[in-house]
Order: C-alpha cells, then structure tokens, then sequence
C-alpha cells in the first residue's frame, strides 16, 4: 500500500473500504463485549459524521476540536474533518478547563467532538473565553438529557442529520475529497511544552503519512497488526501508531473500555504493535515482582531460576545470537513454564514490535523485557517531525543510545552538542508563531531539537544526554546534565522523581518522589506504618533507603569523568507528588523544571544552607479544580561523595 | 449542574400512625409520612432514632402492630421481604451484605434472580430459553456496571475490593432488580470526601435516569440537605419534622434535638 496517490487520509480509508471492505478496522468493548467495525463500516460512520459536520458548517481549513479517551467516535471525528478539508485539533482529556480554554481559542476551533459530561461541562465553563466555538457534539449522552443549549448536539443526531445531508448533496463530499492534497494541513498537535504556553504544531498530510509509511516499511508492519489506542489522542505517538499507520497499512486499532481496564484489555485483545513510555513498563516490572514475592514458594524460585537463565541467553537468542543447545533447550523449557505464561498474563504474548520512547529507560528494565523475548526498541522523535528520528534497528538494540536515524531522516549536531534534523515530517509552522517557528527550523530545512547528543564511536548510534538548554555548569567548571543524573536515580524503583539543581552553584543538590508503590512494599514488609505519601515521605527509615540510592549514583558519577563533579552533596524527599494539576509536570509528566525551581525556593535555599529541616507550604489543586493548602517538616540529608580519581569517600559527614 | 425541573409524581408510598415495639421498647410510635413518585426522600435522626427500623418496615422485614402502609393505592396486608422485593422494593444495607468470594458481575447478577423466570433444571440445561434469559440479565447487569463506572473490578472477587467500591457493588445489586422505590441505609457511612461525592452523584443520577424513588438514612447533614427533595426527622421513635430541606434546618424543636437540649 505505497500508492502515492493515497495522500491524504480520507483516500486512504477510502481505499481500505474498497480493498479491505470485512476487514476489521476498530474494535471498542461495550457493555463488557468487544464491539467491531469493518473498513467498510468504518467509511460509512466517517462519511455520516462528515456529513453531519458539513451541516453544521464546518469548511475547509476550520479546526475541529477533539477531546475524550481513545473512542472509535473520536478517531472518526479526526478523518471526517479531513474529509471535508478541515483540521482537527485533539486536545487532552485530562487538562483543566483553563488549559483548554487557551487552546480552543489560540486554534479558533470552531466546533468541538467530545466524549462525555465530563468534557461538555469543562466547555460550559470557559465558553464565554471562546465565543468562536459555535457547537459541541458530545458521544455518549449520559448525564446531558436536561442540558437545553441550542449547540449541544447528540454524535447519532448529527450523523442522521449527515445522512440527509449526504443525500441531498451527493457529490460534496467526494468533491471535498479530491479538493485536499498531500501539502494541505492535515492536523495541529499541541505540544505541552516544559516552558510558556503550549504551542500548535502544524503537519501537513505529507509529514504525517510519509512518515508513517516509513515507519511501517523500516519495520515490516502489515495489516494484521493489533493495536490498544490507549494514550491520550492529543500526543503525537498516538496519533502516529494508532490514527495514521492505522491507516495506511490498515491495521485494526482496539479502544479500551476505560481507562481504568487498560490492563484487562490489553490481555484480552494481545497486541502485537505496542508503545509505552518507560514508565508503563517500569510499573509493569514491579508488579510482577511485587507478585512474586507473594507467590508459593515453587512458584518463586523456578520464576528466579529461569529469569537468571534469561538474562544470560535471552537477548542474545533474540538478537539472533549464537547460544549453546544446552542453554536453548533451556531457554526453550523456560518459554512454556514461565516466559510464555508470564507474557500472557501481561498482555505481551503476540507482541513482534514494542517502542518506548521519551525518557531515558533504566537498562534492566529494557533488559527484562528482551530477556522474555519481546522485541522492545527505543525511539527518539518529536511532534514536530511525526515522531521517527532515530529508531534502533534489530539485533543492535542497546539501553543507553536510541538507535540510528530512520528512513529520509538526515541528523546532525551542531557545535554546541545540539541535535539537529531534516525530514519529510519536518513540520509546517507553530500555529500563529512565527517566531517561534523562524527560532526552531533554519531558512534550509534543519530543526533544532533542543537535545543534546553525540553519536556513539563504537557503533554509529545517537546518544542523548539532556536538553540542551538544562546542560549547565557548576561553579568551578563542570559539566552539569541534571537529566543524566535524574534518570540514573529513577532508574531505582524506589525512586519516582527526582529533579536535580546545580547550575552555577557550588555543587548539586536533589529533589527526590518516592514510588509510593514500590516504598509502600518496602515498608509493610518492615512493619513499617504509614498513612500515606506525606507520612512516608518523612520517615527516618525511608532517608536511609534513598540516601544508598543518591549514594550509589554519586559512586557511579565518580568514575565518568566529565560528570564526576556533579555529585549529590545533599537531598531531600519532597513532601507532595510532583503533579500535573499543580503545574509541576506537563501533561506528559516531564518536569517543568524552572516552575518546580521558582515554587519551592525556600527548599532549595534550605538545600544550599547547613538547615537540617525546612517547613513548607504549598498550594495544591485537586482533582476538581478545588484547591487546599499542604503543609509539611521536610527534613534534609546529606549524602556521602566521592573523589573523581580515586574511589576513598570525601564527604564531610 | 444545570438546574431543571424535576418530575415529582403522586404518593406512591404512604405510612400511617405506624407504631412498632419490641416487647416493652418503643421502637416508632405513631410515625406518619408519605413518600412521592420520583422523589428522594430522606430519613434523618440520631443514633437509635428508629431510622432503621423504619427502613425494615417499609420492605417488610417488621411487622408494626399499629398503623397502615400504603402502596401504589393498595393498602398492605401481610407483608414479607420477598414479596416487598417483588412489588418493586429493593435496599442497600447499612453493613455491607454482598457475598464476599464471588465478584462483583455475580453479585450484581444475584439481583436479577428475581426477574429470572426459568427454573433451576432450565438452568442447569441452559439451553434455549434459558441461555436467551441468561444473556438478557447479563446485558441489563452490564448496563449496571457502566452506570457505576466499575468495569475494571468486574471480575474481583468482592472481599478484595475497598469498602468503597463494595458499598457501589452493593448499589448495583439493588438497582439490578429495577426498582421502584430504593432504599439506602447510609449508603456514604465511613467514606471519605470524594468518595461520598461520588455516590452523591451516582444517587441524583440514579434519580434522574431510572426515574427512582429513592428513600435515604444518611448521618451526613450536608449531604441530606443537597440531595433531598423533603426530609422526615426521627428522635426516640418519635416523629420530630417533616418537610423540605429548609424547613426541617430551621425547625426549633429539630434543632434542640441535634443541639443535644435535654429532653
């Protein structure tokens, strides 16, 4: 399906209905059983839809908003808008109605498809902040029967309304159709961005589907690909695996019940295409040792026999590697015991393809997962070249680089260390920021990245080391990349988040979140009581514990000498989860450093001094937009350093 | 929310003069209140008022020696719990009373047993009739499941669960045999903010939805007084106040009650 001409996305569905027409595009569970939709079926809903959105008076190049969980309805929603020329902007689902408010109006949506209540009670709120949206159409009704507004319009109302329309005017749509090109607009994403306000990245049809298709030939992906749509439609990734490539190979995308079953779904469903960030496959991992630690004891100890035994043959065997007959026979035996069983349970059993991408993965997560045999890769991208910059190719998978750049895709690094690239997916604009954009893309064709990298000697591979404007230095002249060492903390399970501080200080000090989950384990089986994160968070028990891990990365630190000065002399373990409500994160959960720096300077100031407790404050935002004030004793310790040269410990404790 | 205007029938539940002892304990004397079509109506009182016990005359687990019931226009003769089930009456208890090893889709299930019509044998077969039955209740129970936003334990055996969930299991059960006139005993006893805003909310949506009369014993005043349509205040059995949620909080008498005045 490398037909050229397939440009633009109602074209290809188009196409699917006609090839493919039985086979199954979309699946959601309802009531408990999992309900599909054929190309052809599929085409007849987006044709409806569009329809009904032509009614109501959506034209060319008029954006669409979208905002709810993965939902087939929503997905429709994105290809009817691009049937009739026009842009659809998903936005999060979970931002409060103020970040939406900024959005809706910053694009001039004009109508916006949302999921529920929910979603229709945070427009009502801000609707006088943007007058230019003239209706909302909602999917499910529940909850809405006495909401009266004349705008408010029923998904199955507008499509009846969109049947008739199709009737009356029978060509429009397909006049519409044959109107788009591949250079027309085919979407604007969002992106949360760790600083200012979010900014609308603009991709025409071409940088979406060139790259998708390049994508899916690099990787051999066909039509009987299975995908679980479960991260929020507004973020570029899903958008690419579970919208575009969709799509253009034509593989059946699953929506899970809600989010809350994401787990049961993907058992149910087995993908054999997934993505997820680090996290998803961190938190997996302690699961699965947390229940092995409960398990019976046979149970235990072959779980720990045969994973030893997969930690020294199973990624060379999926690598392609030689092993000896012995230690495949082995392999083999641990496969129907334990590996086969393990990844049923997961979800994980089909999987010929998993990306992760996004921050840095701790090496024995990535390990566990290609010992049990599942081909998980990392990946390096943005939203403003449709993710694929560097992807690592099979049987060169290593935890610390993201591989080699995929196909088109040209890389560089400037003086600076600053990554550098050109692409087809390269994208059009910021919406209405043209300094912006003049800032990010060179007059020919190059986009700055704002990361830092090199390329591996040994192996041609890219290296990531931190954003490039986050790489500072101490006071006496060393290289301070506090992501590096943020990553190394949170590569301990008990640790969630960190964020360190040292630029143009004397030396580095941490923040540190504790995994509730993991920290939570830790101290029932000591017997250890808590009420909860606040409580934990404070105890003597738990500074120990998080001091050993500040500890072993200082060790670590000690023996890279570029980074061996930015040593942790001190940290302490915040009072408070760092929160996206609270501003603390973006919506994808990456810290929104300079925020987080200016919201708590008096733990910082208190950091830098001899204070051994510091008493805080803080505002917090909950759930329902509903704020209260946390008040905490934050205690803070120092953690043992060591010389750069040779291992004997300096510390003045 | 938006304000609307609700559909309020006429009484469908009227209680007269009923007086209930245990021997030589006076449990409820004279108590007198009716309760309308598509209402929420509440029962308010302190400890040992006889909030209970009024909820275990209304579905018929006490028999009152005085007084009369009437329901949907008929006056109530002999009166036990299956029938109450039967003629539309269903409840949540005020300890939780689910069976704890089954899950939360067999709990809810055991709701609908008295809409199943085939018999044990057909059952046993589950051919025919009996699957088609069997796939109908599944269908409503699933419906249920939806309402409560509860699929991810749908097949958690209950014991497991968190007493929250357990208390919006044992929602779902009640609510399986579609009844006319719901009855809550505490329904949010021992729930922490947010949980109690959402069986608030499950509550008023139940209401609105189903059409329900829902009759409720709940501590929480802020609660009562947001939710319900009118209120009835017992004190030692006795009837204290009836009327809307404005009336009852001015009411003197009702305040020297919770004001703890010496009686």
């Amino acid at each position: 399906m490398s037909d050229k001409t397939l440009n633009t996305f109602p074209r290809l569905l188009a196409s699917h209905a006609k090839l493919l027409p039985d086979h199954v595009a979309m699946r959601e569970k309802e009531l408990g059983i999992w309900q599909s939709w054929t190309w052809s079926q599929a085409a007849k809903e987006v044709q409806a839809l569009a329809g009904g959105l032509a009614a109501l008076g959506l034209k060319r190049g008029e954006k669409l908003a979208i905002i709810g969980d993965n939902r087939p309805r929503l997905y429709w929603g994105m290809t009817a808008a691009q049937t009739l020329g026009a842009i659809p902007v998903p936005l999060y689902q979970d931002s409060i109605a103020d970040e939406m408010a900024y959005i809706l109006d910053n694009a001039d949506v004009k109508i916006a498809l949302v999921e529920d209540q929910e979603q229709v009670d945070k427009l009502l709120e801000i609707r006088d902040r943007c007058p230019q949206i003239e209706h909302i159409i909602f999917d499910d009704p529940r909850g809405l029967r006495h909401y009266d507004q004349p705008f408010l319009h029923n998904f199955e109302d507008i499509q009846h309304q969109g049947q008739e329309f199709n009737q009356q005017n029978v060509d429009y749509l397909n006049k519409e159709t044959r109107q788009s090109d591949g250079d027309e607009i085919s979407i604007i994403l969002y992106t949360s961005g760790t600083t200012g306000n979010p900014k609308g990245v603009v991709l025409t049809n071409d940088n979406v589907i060139i790259t998708a298709r390049n994508g899916i030939i690099r990787e051999g992906l066909t039509a009987y690909e299975e995908v679980l749509a479960y991260l929020p439609m507004a973020w570029v990734g899903d958008n690419l695996f579970s919208y575009a490539q969709s799509l253009v190979v034509g593989f059946c995308v699953s929506c899970p019940e809600s989010a809350s079953t994401v787990t049961t779904d993907l058992r149910e469903i087995g993908p054999t295409y997934y993505f997820a960030p680090p996290r998803v496959y961190e938190n997996i991992l302690t699961q699965v040792m947390i229940r092995m630690e409960d398990a019976g004891k046979i149970k235990r100890s072959m779980f720990h026999y045969f994973m030893e035994h997969a930690r020294k043959t199973g990624v060379k065997i999926l690598n392609g590697d030689k092993v000896s007959a012995k230690d495949s026979l082995i392999y083999k035996l641990g496969g129907f015991l334990v590996y086969g069983p393990l990844k049923d349970a997961l979800g994980l059993g089909r999987i010929k393809l998993a990306y992760t991408a996004g921050e840095a993965i701790g090496p024995e997560i990535f390990e566990f997962y290609r010992s049990l045999g599942i081909n998980i890769k990392q990946l390096y991208g943005q939203t403003e070249c449709m993710v694929f910059l560097c992807v690592q190719p099979d049987g060169e998978v290593f935890a610390d680089t993201v591989g080699t750049p995929a196909i088109d895709v040209e890389i560089k690094i400037d003086d600076n260390g600053e990554i550098l690239y050109r692409s087809p997916g390269v994208f059009h604009s910021y919406y209405k920021n043209p300094e912006a954009t003049a800032s990010t893309k060179t007059p020919d064709g190059w986009v700055l990245t704002g990361d830092a990298g090199f390329f591996d000697e040994h192996n041609g591979h890219l290296k990531i080391i931190d954003r490039a404007k986050d790489v500072g230095k101490l006071n006496d002249g060393t290289m301070f990349a506090p992501k590096y060492i943020e990553n190394k903390l949170k590569f301990f399970s008990f640790i969630k988040e960190a964020v360190l501080f040292g630029n143009e200080r004397d030396h580095s000090c941490a923040f540190i979140n504790i995994d509730l989950e993991a920290v939570g384990n830790w101290a029932e089986r000591r017997n250890l009581a808590y009420s909860g994160y606040i409580d934990l968070a404070g105890q003597d028990e738990v500074y120990t514990l998080i001091k050993e891990c500040v500890e072993k990365v200082n060790k670590d630190l000690s023996q890279d000498g570029r980074l061996g000065g930015s040593q942790m002399h001190r940290f302490l373990i915040l009072h408070k989860e760092l929160d996206a409500d609270d501003g603390e994160l973006t919506r994808t959960r990456k810290v929104r450093r300079n925020f987080v720096e200016e919201r708590y300077q008096d733990l910082i100031h208190a950091l830098y001094s001899d204070m051994n407790e510091c008493h805080v404050k803080t505002q917090v935002v909950f759930e329902d937009g509903h704020t209260g004030i946390l008040e905490a004793d934050v205690k803070i310790s120092d953690a043992e350093h060591f010389s750069v040269d040779h291992l004997t410990a300096v510390s003045e404790v | 929310m938006d304000m609307y205007e609700r559909k309020i029938g006429d009484v469908i539940l009227a209680l007269d003069n009923i007086s209930l002892s245990f021997g030589a304990l006076k449990v409820l004397d004279d108590i007198s209140f009716d309760v309308r079509q598509g209402e929420i109506r509440s029962i308010i009182g302190p400890n040992g008022a006889g909030k209970s016990s009024m909820l275990n005359v209304i579905n018929g687990f006490y028999h009152p020696q005085q007084g009369s019931i009437t329901f949907r226009g008929e006056k109530r003769k002999e009166m036990d719990v299956h029938k109450a089930a039967a003629s539309g009456i269903a409840r949540t208890f005020q300890n939780i009373a689910l069976f704890k090893g089954m899950s939360t889709l067999d709990n809810i299930m055991t709701g609908r047993n008295l809409k199943m019509k085939c018999n044990i044998f057909q059952q046993a077969w589950y051919w025919g009739k009996a699957q088609k039955e069997e796939i109908e209740h599944r269908q409503k129970v699933e419906e249920i499941i939806d309402f409560l936003e509860i699929q991810n334990i749908r097949k958690t055996p209950v014991g497991r669960l968190p007493y929250g969930f357990q208390k919006r299991v044992e929602l779902g059960r009640a609510l399986a045999a579609e009844p006319e006139i719901l009855l809550l005993d505490e329904p949010m006893a021992g729930m922490n903010v947010e949980e109690k805003e959402d069986m608030s909310r499950f509550i008023l949506d139940i209401n609105d939805e189903f059409g329900t009369t829902i009759i409720l014993i709940e501590h929480d005043m802020g609660v009562v007084m947001d939710l319900s349509d009118r209120v009835v205040v017992l004190d030692y059995g006795r009837q204290l106040a009836d009327g809307s949620p404005d009336e009852v909080r001015s009411n003197q008498t009702v305040i020297d009650a919770y004001l703890g005045v010496s009686h």
